[in-house]
């Protein structure tokens, strides 16, 4: 019996390294948990991409829930989340405000007037300095706001078709539930 | 007008000099500011921006740190750490500050709490335990085997295994 303990821990090793592929697989190593999930979203003052002169800020979007979808023209996987958004975006049911990453503002222009305008409204954050308070470190991530400012759930990737349904759409619909602020 | 030669050789090795003195110029300054240049107060803050970098993770190429990486977003938290430094925040401050924004994730040495205690103790439980195994066994092994091995080969000097 005791000349099986060496194979008996072999075991244990090969499920120890089982479990960590399984564990890899299912969790993507480059995803940052974001501390902000249910904190109140950064306040911001952000000029709007048709009109620059105007600004839109956090309490300016305050008392009804909305989607911020970061995005950029030089950013690939953005134009794989794009026809997504036209698809689907109108039936989640929220405003979704185009965050515009790090970009020049015609090249936004020029890829939103190519590909569609999936958006309510697109604020401009050129230097990418208020998307650090909101602890974006790439495109595309989206964030779902309610209606007292607090972040709800954060997508860090494009919104896929299955994200929208298993994801964000009960995360609305959770937020509809709540009595209104 | 033509020049000798011993003016010549006068003038190549004053250029020469010069030349090795701005390499070494140039090499020095470089170290020190590895990437991208700014307007430190004094030697001593640039040290002390350096280190700080250094113990923060680049977010978007994950396995480098602040100071080294090239990446866009790399480059605005450093200018970011530059300015809360400048506004006299302590190091503390600053890591504060992006842990509120982008988790513990941007720090590479992790705090010890409570998510975070079998990363930090869990190896030496495992050495413990390994420990822990060796003794019993080698007591075991004293008590069941003290005469019964019968050496017919002296020389073998347990090198069999």
């Amino acid at each position: 019996m005791s000349r099986l303990v060496p194979f008996f821990g072999f075991l244990l090793l090969v499920a120890l390294f089982g479990f960590g592929i399984w564990w890899n697989a299912q969790h993507d190593q480059r995803e940052v948990p974001s501390p902000l999930i249910n904190k109140p979203a950064p306040a911001f003052v952000l000029p709007k991409l048709d009109d620059p002169s105007q600004t839109v800020s956090r309490d300016n979007l305050m008392g009804k829930p909305y989607l911020i979808n970061v995005f950029a023209s030089w950013c690939i996987a953005c134009g794989e989340e794009h026809p997504v958004l036209m698809t689907q975006g109108k039936s989640i049911g929220v405003p979704i405000v185009g965050y515009n990453y790090k970009d020049a503002p015609e090249d936004a222009k020029a890829w939103l007037a190519k590909h569609g305008n999936p958006y309510d409204m697109v604020i401009v954050d050129q230097e990418g300095r208020t998307a650090i308070d909101f602890g974006v470190y790439g495109a595309p991530e989206s964030f779902l706001v309610d209606g007292k400012g607090v972040i709800r759930y954060k997508r860090i990737g494009p919104l896929t078709p299955e994200a929208i349904e298993k994801e964000l759409k009960p995360a609305i619909a959770a937020l509809a539930k709540e009595p209104a602020p | 007008m033509r020049e000798k030669p011993t003016q010549r050789r006068l003038r190549n090795r004053a250029l020469g000099a010069l030349l090795q003195l701005g390499l070494l110029l140039f090499a020095s300054t470089s170290l020190a500011q590895a990437i991208d240049p700014l307007p430190f107060k004094d030697h001593a803050q640039e040290v002390r921006f350096q280190a700080l970098t250094r113990e923060l993770r680049c977010l978007v190429c994950q396995n480098e740190n602040l100071a080294d990486s090239n990446a866009d977003l790399a480059r605005d938290l450093r200018h970011e750490v530059f300015d809360l430094m400048q506004q006299g925040k302590s190091d503390d401050e600053i890591k504060q500050y992006l842990v509120d924004r982008y988790s513990d994730f941007v720090l590479y040495d992790p705090p010890v709490k409570s998510s975070t205690v079998l990363l930090w103790f869990g190896p030496l439980a495992i050495l413990l335990a390994g420990a822990v195994v060796v003794v019993v066994t080698i007591r075991r092994r004293g008590r069941a085997a003290p005469v019964a091995v019968t050496d017919d080969k002296p020389n073998d000097e347990g090198d069999d295994w």
